[in-house]
C-alpha cells in the first residue's frame, strides 16, 4: 500500500496510470463510450473534418474516427495485454520450476530458452505469420511463442536469488513442502520483479503489433485497429496528412504512459531505489543492461 | 584465448543444427498443403488429387520428414535454398541481393546508433540530474514511444513532399539512405543510450573512481577510466544490435520501398512463398547466433575473468 501511495505521489506516474486505466476501461466498454458504430459507412461524409457529431472527423469511408479509435483499443491494447499475460504466466511457471528445483529440469528448460531466443523477435513473428497466415490471432501466437522464453529466463534469475536466501533454506530444513515454499515464500517476493519485467515489454509489444497491422499482416478490414487505421491513412498521406495524426498520437500517448509507468513501478517496487530515489534512478547493474539489450529483439 | 574461441564456436554448432531443424519443421505446421500453394501460384486452373500426388512425387515431398530435412539441410549448406514457388527463380538469387541491401542499411544505421548513444549516454551520465541530462532523457523517452513507421511517414511527407529535398522511396543514390537511416536510428538510440548511461553511472560509483579521486588523478583521466569500463558492457550489447536491426527493418523497408529482406519477406508472406520465408528465417537466425558468438568472444578478449568460467 505504501508503495502504491509512493507511486501516486509522483504526478506523472499518476497521470500515466489514469491514462492507462481510462484506455482499458474504454476498451472493455467500447460500445458504451463510442459515439457511433465503428463500421458504419457514410460515403457522403468521406474525409469530413471534425464536427460536433464526429469529434475527430471521418475516414475514407466516412466512418467515425473517434469510435474506431475506441474500438481499436481492443486489439491494439487489450489483446496485447492478454498475450503478455499468457507469456508471463508460462514464463513464471517455468521460471519458478527451473529456478527453484535447479538440476536437470533447469538445464533442459534453459537450453530450450536458448534455442527460442536465438530467433530474433521480428523474424520469429514473421515466420509464424508466414506459416499460419495473416491475422491478429497469429501475431498474438507469435508474441507468446517468442516472449515466454525471455520471461522464463528473467524470472528464473530472480527466483534463484530468493531460492538461495536463508529463510527459504530454513523452511526447507523445517520440512515445509516445496509447493508451500513457492506459493508462500517465493511468489510474494518475486511478484514485484515480475511486474516490472512484464510492464517493460508491454509498450514495445503494442508498437510491434501496430507495426505489423500497418504492413497489412495483422487484423483485417473492416475491423478497427490503430496500426490498421494508420495504414488506411497512409494511402492519402500526401493529400491529407492530418489523418495520420489521431491514431499516431493515440499510440504515442498510450505507449509513453505505459513506459513511464513501468519506470515508476521499477522505482516504487524496489526498496533500494525507494530509499534513494533520485540517486539511483535509471541505474542498474551491468547485467540488467545486457539483458535489456537482448530484449530489444 | 584460442582455446576459448574454439570452444565457444563449437558450442554454437549444435544450436545452429537445432535452429535449422526448427526452421524446416515450422513449414510442416502450416495448415496449407505446400503442393497446393505451388499449383495455385503457378496458375493451374483445376487442382485434382492426381495432380497433387504427381507434383508431390516430382518435388520429392512424398518422402519421410527426416529424409527431406537431411536433403534440405545438405543443399542449404551449399547455399541452395530451393526455388520460389511464385516466380520459380532460385531463392538464393532473390535473397542474396536483398540481404546485401538490408545489410548496408543496417550497418550505416548501427554506426549512427552507436555513435549517438555513446555520445548522448556519456554526456547525460556526466551531467546526471542537470537540465542536459533531463532533456536528453525526456526527448529519447518520447521518441522510443513513437511508432517508427509513423515517424517515417511524417518525415516522407515533410522532407520529400513538402520540401522536395529527398526521395520518397527506393534505393537509387546516397540520398535514399538518409530518411530510412534517420528513422531506424531514432527508434533505437533511445534504448541503447539508456544502457550506456546506466553503465556509466554504475561505474561512477565504483571504488576505483573514489581511489582515483583520492589519489588526485585529474577528472579527465578518471572519466577515461569510467568510459573504458562502461564501454566493455556496451560492446556486447552493440554487437547484438546489428542482427537485431537486421531483423527488424521490416516496417521501415516497407515504407521506403527498400529492396531488402523486409520487403522480400512481407511479399513472400502475403503470397505464401514458403521457401523464401524458410530461407529468410534460417539466414537471420544464423546471423543472430553468429553475432552472439562473436560478441561473447570479444567480451572474453576484453575481460579475462569471463574466460575462466568456461
Amino acid at each position: 500500500m505504501k508503495r502504491l501511495q509512493f507511486l501516486l505521489k509522483d504526478k506523472l506516474a499518476a497521470a500515466s496510470l489514469s491514462i492507462l486505466v481510462v484506455t482499458i476501461v474504454a476498451g472493455i466498454f467500447a460500445p458504451l463510450f463510442a459515439p457511433h458504430d465503428p463500421e458504419e459507412v457514410h460515403m457522403e461524409l468521406r474525409y469530413a473534418a471534425s464536427s460536433w457529431e464526429y469529434l475527430l472527423g471521418n475516414d475514407h469511408l466516412g466512418r467515425c474516427i473517434l469510435s474506431r479509435l475506441i474500438f481499436g483499443i481492443r486489439p491494439s491494447v487489450l489483446w496485447v495485454l492478454a498475450a503478455l499475460a499468457v507469456s508471463v504466466g508460462i514464463g513464471a511457471i517455468l521460471g519458478f520450476i527451473a529456478g527453484y528445483f535447479r538440476g536437470l529440469t533447469d538445464a533442459v528448460v534453459m537450453r530450450i530458452c536458448d534455442v527460442m531466443l536465438s530467433f530474433p523477435g521480428y523474424v520469429m513473428t514473421l515466420a509464424v505469420i508466414g506459416i499460419l497466415g495473416v491475422g491478429l490471432e497469429n501475431i498474438l501466437i507469435a508474441f507468446v511463442l517468442m516472449k515466454w522464453a525471455w520471461f522464463t529466463r528473467i524470472i528464473r534469475t530472480s527466483v534463484m536469488q530468493y531460492a538461495e536466501s536463508d529463510y527459504v533454506k530454513f523452511s526447507k530444513v523445517l520440512g515445509v513442502s516445496d509447493i508451500k515454499i513457492i506459493t508462500k515464500h517465493m511468489v510474494p517476493v518475486s511478484l514485484p520483479d515480475i511486474a516490472v519485467i512484464a510492464s517493460s515489454s508491454f509498450g514495445s509489444m503494442i508498437l510491434q503489433l501496430s507495426g505489423f497491422s500497418f504492413l497489412g499482416l495483422g487484423i483485417q478490414a473492416p475491423n478497427a485497429e490503430w496500426g490498421m487505421m494508420l495504414n488506411e491513412a497512409r494511402e492519402v498521406m500526401f493529400s491529407k496528412p492530418e489523418f495520420m495524426l489521431a491514431p499516431g498520437l493515440t499510440i504515442i500517448v498510450v505507449v509513453s504512459a505505459i513506459n513511464f509507468l513501468s519506470d515508476a513501478l521499477q522505482v516504487a517496487l524496489d526498496p533500494k531505489l525507494l530509499a534513494s530515489k533520485y540517486k539511483l534512478q535509471g541505474q542498474g547493474p551491468a547485467s540488467t543492461a545486457r539483458l535489456q539489450g537482448k530484449e530489444v529483439a | 584465448m584460442v582455446s576459448y574461441i574454439i570452444k565457444r564456436s563449437l558450442l554454437s554448432i549444435p544450436l545452429l543444427v537445432i535452429i535449422s531443424f526448427l526452421t524446416f519443421g515450422l513449414n510442416n505446421l502450416s495448415p496449407l498443403d505446400p503442393v497446393e500453394v505451388i499449383l495455385h501460384a503457378q496458375g493451374v486452373p483445376t487442382i485434382t488429387d492426381e495432380l497433387i500426388v504427381e507434383t508431390k512425387a516430382a518435388l520429392g515431398m512424398d518422402r519421410p520428414f527426416l529424409i527431406r530435412y537431411l536433403n534440405w539441410f545438405v543443399s542449404c549448406l551449399q547455399l541452395d535454398f530451393g526455388n520460389s514457388y511464385v516466380t520459380g527463380k532460385t531463392v538464393w538469387s532473390l535473397l542474396a541481393p536483398a540481404f546485401l541491401n538490408t545489410l548496408k542499411l543496417t550497418l550505416i544505421s548501427a554506426a549512427a546508433i552507436i555513435a549517438l548513444s555513446i555520445g548522448l549516454g556519456v554526456i547525460s551520465a556526466l551531467r546526471e540530474g542537470k537540465m542536459t541530462d533531463k532533456s536528453i532523457r525526456g526527448v529519447s523517452f518520447f521518441l522510443t514511444s513513437m511508432p517508427p513507421y509513423w515517424l517515417a511517414a511524417l518525415m516522407v511527407w515533410y522532407f520529400s513532399v513538402q520540401l522536395d529535398l529527398l526521395p520518397t522511396s527506393g534505393m537509387d543514390s546516397y540520398e535514399s539512405y538518409i530518411l530510412p537511416v534517420i528513422v531506424i536510428t531514432i527508434s533505437y538510440t533511445g534504448i541503447y543510450f539508456r544502457m550506456v548511461r546506466s553503465s556509466m553511472l554504475s561505474n561512477m560509483n565504483e571504488d576505483y573512481v573514489l581511489y582515483g579521486r583520492a589519489s588526485g588523478l585529474p577528472e579527465k583521466k578518471i572519466t577515461m577510466h569510467i568510459l573504458r569500463n562502461s564501454l566493455q558492457v556496451a560492446i556486447s550489447v552493440f554487437c547484438m544490435a546489428i542482427p537485431i536491426i537486421l531483423g527488424s527493418t521490416v516496417v521501415v523497408e516497407n515504407i521506403f520501398a527498400w529492396p531488402g529482406l523486409g520487403t522480400l519477406s512481407v511479399k513472400s508472406i502475403l503470397s505464401r512463398d514458403f521457401p523464401i520465408i524458410q530461407a529468410y528465417v534460417l539466414v537471420l537466425a544464423m546471423a543472430f547466433v553468429l553475432f552472439n558468438t562473436v560478441s561473447d568472444i570479444i567480451n572474453a578478449a576484453m575481460n579475462p575473468k569471463l574466460r575462466k568460467g568456461h
